[in-house]
C-alpha cells in the first residue's frame, strides 16, 4: 500500500505539474485546464502548474466578492467550494496523503536523518484560525477603495507559493527581481523555517498551517470512506501513532481531525486488525479478510 | 456489532454538488481561468 500511495503521489505532482515547455516559453500555462482546481496545494503561479490552487481561487473569490457583487456578479466562490465539499463529503482528508504535491515534500523531506521532535497539539488549531482569517475573513474585510481585497494567504504565508512560483520565476524572468523587498524576504523566511521544521517533524505544514488540510479535515468524521478502530483488538501498543505521518494517536479517535487516511497503520502499523476503514457504514471485504485472519490462533 | 450507516454524507453530497453545479451555472469557472493564467504576484511574494 505506501508504494502504491507512493507511485500515486509522484503522479499527481506531475499530473499537476505537466507543463514542462515553460523553461522555452518563460512563462506560466494559460490553457483552458486552469479553470479545474487540483484537490491538493500546488501553486497556480508554478511555472509547471496545469490546474488551480483551490485556495488560491477561493481567496480570490472572497477578494473580489464586493466589486463583483456591485457590478451584478453573483460570484460566492461556490465552485470551488462544492469541489471542495464534494471531495470532503467522500474521502474526507484523503487528498493530503494521496494528491497533495506539497505533502509529498513534507514526507520526502522528513526522511532526512534527523532529531524527532513532536508538534504540540495547539499549534494544530493555528490551521483552523488562518482558515477563518487569511481565507475568508481578511480577504473579504479589508478592501481598497474600489472594493479590492488582497489573498491574504497567498500574498503572506504560503511556502509552497514560494517554492513553487517565487523562485522559479525569479529564475526566469530576471526583471522581476527589481521587485523583491521585504515581503519576499518574508516568504522566502516562512518558506526555510517550514523546510527545517519538515525534517525534524512529521508534516507540519499540514499539521499547524495548511487551511486547505483545515477544509478537509472537517469532513473527516462525516465522510463517505471512515476509519474504523475496534478497541476489542486494541493493545494499545501505540505502534499506529509511532509509523502515523500526522502523529495521530488512531486508538484515541479513529477519524481524529488530522487523519490523512494514508492507510498506513492500518497496512502495515496494527498487527491486531484493530484497524480497518468503512464506505458508507459498510465494512471493506479486505479489512473483514484481514480481521478474520488475525482471529485465526496464533501457533 | 452492525455495521453504522448513516445518510449524512449522501446529504453532504447532494448539498456540494448542488453548489458546484450553481457555481459553474453562474459562470465562476472562466473566474478562475482567468486569475489563474495570469502570474500571481501576490504568490510569489512581490505584489
Amino acid at each position: 500500500m505506501l508504494i502504491l500511495r507512493r507511485w500515486i503521489q509522484i503522479l499527481a505532482t506531475v499530473l499537476s505539474n505537466a507543463y514542462w515547455k515553460f523553461p522555452f516559453t518563460r512563462g506560466i500555462y494559460q490553457g483552458n485546464l486552469k479553470a479545474v482546481c487540483v484537490p491538493g496545494l500546488n501553486c497556480y503561479s508554478c511555472p509547471a502548474a496545469t490546474g488551480s490552487c483551490p485556495l488560491g481561487a477561493l481567496q480570490n473569490f472572497m477578494a473580489t466578492l464586493r466589486p463583483r457583487f456591485g457590478a451584478g456578479h453573483t460570484h460566492f466562490g461556490l465552485y470551488v467550494i462544492g469541489m471542495l465539499g464534494l471531495t470532503g463529503s467522500l474521502v474526507g482528508r484523503m487528498p493530503c496523503a494521496w494528491l497533495c504535491p506539497f505533502g509529498f515534500l513534507q514526507e520526502l523531506i522528513h526522511k532526512i536523518p534527523s532529531p524527532e521532535f513532536e508538534i504540540p497539539k495547539p499549534l494544530t488549531y493555528i490551521k483552523y484560525i488562518l482558515l477563518g482569517l487569511f481565507i475568508f475573513i481578511l480577504p473579504l474585510l479589508v478592501v481598497d477603495e474600489f472594493g479590492y481585497g488582497i489573498t491574504w494567504f497567498c500574498k503572506h504565508i504560503c511556502p509552497a507559493g514560494t517554492l513553487e512560483a517565487g523562485i522559479p520565476l525569479m529564475l526566469l524572468k530576471p526583471e522581476l527581481r527589481e521587485l523583491i523587498g521585504i515581503l519576499f524576504h518574508s516568504k522566502l523566511l516562512i518558506l526555510a523555517l517550514f523546510l527545517a521544521w519538515m525534517a525534524v517533524s512529521r508534516r507540519p505544514f499540514c499539521r499547524v498551517a495548511c487551511p486547505l488540510g483545515a477544509i478537509y479535515s472537517l469532513f473527516n468524521k462525516v465522510s463517505v470512506f471512515r476509519m474504523t478502530h475496534d478497541p476489542d483488538k486494541c493493545t494499545l501498543c501505540g505502534a499506529c501513532y509511532r509509523d502515523c505521518p500526522m502523529g495521530v494517536k488512531f486508538y484515541e479517535d479513529a477519524n481524529h481531525y488530522d487523519c490523512i487516511r494514508c492507510l498506513k497503520c492500518y497496512q502495515e502499523s496494527c498487527r491486531f486488525g484493530a484497524i480497518s476503514y468503512e464506505v458508507a457504514g459498510i465494512p471493506l471485504l479486505k479489512a473483514l479478510k484481514r480481521t478474520a485472519e488475525t482471529d485465526a490462533p496464533m501457533e | 456489532m452492525a455495521p453504522k450507516k448513516s445518510i449524512l454524507p449522501f446529504v453532504l453530497i447532494v448539498l456540494f454538488a448542488l453548489f458546484l453545479a450553481i457555481g459553474i451555472n453562474l459562470g465562476e469557472v472562466s473566474s478562475v481561468l482567468e486569475k489563474a493564467i495570469h502570474v500571481c504576484l501576490s504568490c510569489m511574494g512581490i505584489g
